[in-house]
């Protein structure tokens, strides 16, 4: 990892679909190397994954969303991590964290309507091992997501031609 | 039928552009690369410093010199970037922009018949205020072949008996051109030799991409004649704040200051509140746009070169400056042909002086998107001139 890494991973994370040569000329940099660097940070998972941030709502599909906090009672020699592995594996589980304060994990889930979502929390979650409390917070409207702003706002306007 | 208006104000010529401004007025779908400004929006939490000051009722005048808190943040800022100390006190003073500050500037220092050399290309304000001033602009040229640097030749060949005053702006709008340490060592000498003092507007200094920018102040033996400008338009993305600053010892600040309490009174509070949140957490921000500037020109300009319009790799600001030699148009034919049949807009190379002619100054401070289209818009203007 390099400065050049880095300044790919700023530039793909803001546009994912950057295309190659444009990423390369950017850079001043051959795009064979550029590629092979994506690659190797593909193959070393720091490139996760290239995906697209959809607003659902616009497409006509109200989903319903949750965020979770959790209170775990910990295992001996495994700590949180064995219940959380658990945890993130349900395919409504679309993040998950270890957090400081009142609670020990907070998750995102997601569920095609309100029912799926509390039968997920009521029927899965709480009465796991280990899980001593659970407060759900069902989001309402989503401002911003992955650094995007979901709402409309006219930006400011700047003259034709400044000297 | 009588002339009314005082010599030196109609002594300014007009716009040479007129007529393409107006042009571009009637036009639609046109992509500018004609804006000499960011992109961006002033980072919010600078912005909300502006609010939060207008909400606690700081909407009064401050100091003449500006806000001490200010003034301070400055004086580190200035002293940890580019090793250049001033005393906040008595050596700084807030100005509405860098534009403000160069004609203060330039009134202290000259007076009239006084000759000033202004490095050209230039910005288009400092011959106008050397001329309001009583004072005779002279321009010395800076070429493509030196990367538009000002040389020591070129500076022996223009000045005179009668020379006080070097207006400099470097990185330079609109080349993009920069000035390191051996090339400001090199015009030193004949500046000490010649007893000129210096005006340098480095508000393009945080827009360096290679390597970092030398303040001609920080020359040992310029310090105490020259004076700094520089502000908050360009690295923070501030331009409608309006808040710049001028430092100089205090023999010349003081000078500046006073006509600065006549026509100014001080730069608007919030603006200066907003300014001190700028220096105090803008960094990251700053750093994010720096690094997206630097992409863009990599990319604009191999497609610059790639279309066939040559155009060295400029190291600072966010301006292009290709050459339109090769396909025989001059750059204000150029521009408005442009303009018309591409719907693109530049500002042909003249405006910024003589030395400018057959260049355009482009500006990649615009999405990516309209830099990719702008060029693409451009290589069908080439094709369509070489089949003419």
């Amino acid at each position: 990892m390099d400065e050049k890494d880095h300044e790919i991973l700023h530039l793909l994370e803001e546009n994912g679909r950057l295309p190659l040569r444009e990423l390369a000329t950017s850079l001043a940099l051959p795009e064979d190397e550029v590629e092979e660097r994506i690659r190797a940070m593909e193959e070393s998972r720091i490139i996760r994954k290239f995906t697209a941030v959809v607003d659902w709502e616009r497409a006509g599909n109200s989903r319903v969303s949750a965020i979770i906090d959790l209170k775990i009672a910990p295992e001996r020699d495994f700590g949180y991590d064995k219940i959380a592995e658990r945890l993130a594996r349900f395919r409504q589980v679309k993040a998950l964290y270890l957090v400081s304060g009142v609670y020990d994990l907070q998750l995102l889930a997601t569920g095609q309507d309100m029912n799926e979502v509390s039968r997920f929390v009521s029927e899965q979650i709480a009465p796991m091992d280990h899980i001593r409390e659970t407060a759900t917070h069902i989001i309402m409207k989503i401002y911003k997501e992955n650094g995007n702003p979901f709402f409309e706002r006219e930006g400011g306007e700047r003259l034709p031609i400044t000297f | 039928m009588r002339e009314y208006g005082s010599a030196r104000a109609r002594a300014i010529p007009p716009s040479g552009i007129r007529r393409f401004f107006d042009l571009l007025l009637t036009m639609e779908d046109v992509i500018s690369l004609g804006v000499g400004e960011p992109d961006f929006e002033t980072p919010w939490n600078v912005a909300e410093a502006g609010i939060y000051a207008i909400e606690q009722g700081h909407t009064s005048y401050t100091s003449n010199k500006g806000l001490l808190s200010l003034r301070q943040a400055v004086a580190r800022d200035l002293s940890m970037r580019y090793g250049i100390s001033y005393d906040p006190e008595e050596e700084i003073v807030i100005t509405s922009g860098v534009s403000e500050a160069a004609d203060i500037a330039i009134r202290a220092l000259v007076d009239p018949g006084d000759e000033v050399l202004v490095a050209e290309p230039s910005y288009v304000s400092y011959s106008p205020c050397v001329t309001l001033a009583g004072g005779r602009p002279v321009p010395v040229s800076c070429h493509e072949k030196d990367e538009f640097r000002l040389t020591p030749e070129g500076l022996m060949e223009k000045v005179t008996r009668k020379s006080r005053v070097l207006v400099m702006n470097f990185p330079n709008n609109p080349t993009g051109g920069i000035m390191g340490t051996d090339e400001i060592n090199a015009i030193a000498e004949v500046v000490v030799d010649h007893d000129l003092l210096v005006i340098s507007d480095e508000v393009y200094s945080e827009l360096t991409y290679e390597g970092t920018h030398v303040a001609v102040a920080s020359h040992p033996e310029l310090w105490d004649r020259t004076i700094t400008m520089n502000g908050f338009s360009k690295a923070y993305a501030m331009t409608g704040w309006r808040i710049g600053y001028l430092c100089a010892p205090k023999q010349i600040s003081e000078l500046a200051l006073k006509i600065h309490q006549y026509v100014m009174l001080c730069a608007p509070i919030m603006g200066q509140m907003a300014a001190i949140e700028a220096l105090r957490n803008g960094e990251e921000e700053k750093n994010a746009m720096v690094r997206e500037y630097r992409h863009r020109r990599n990319f604009f300009v191999e497609g610059l070169n790639r279309i066939g319009l040559t155009c060295h790799l400029p190291r600072g600001a966010f301006y292009a400056f290709p050459s339109v030699a090769s396909t025989g148009l001059s750059d204000l034919e150029f521009a408005e042909r442009l303009l018309t049949e591409k719907q693109v807009a530049v500002v042909p190379g003249s405006v910024f002086g003589e030395t400018g002619r057959d260049h355009l100054r482009c500006a990649y401070a615009v999405s990516r998107e309209d830099l990719g289209t702008a060029l693409k818009r451009m290589e069908e203007f080439l094709s369509g001139l070489s089949r003419e």
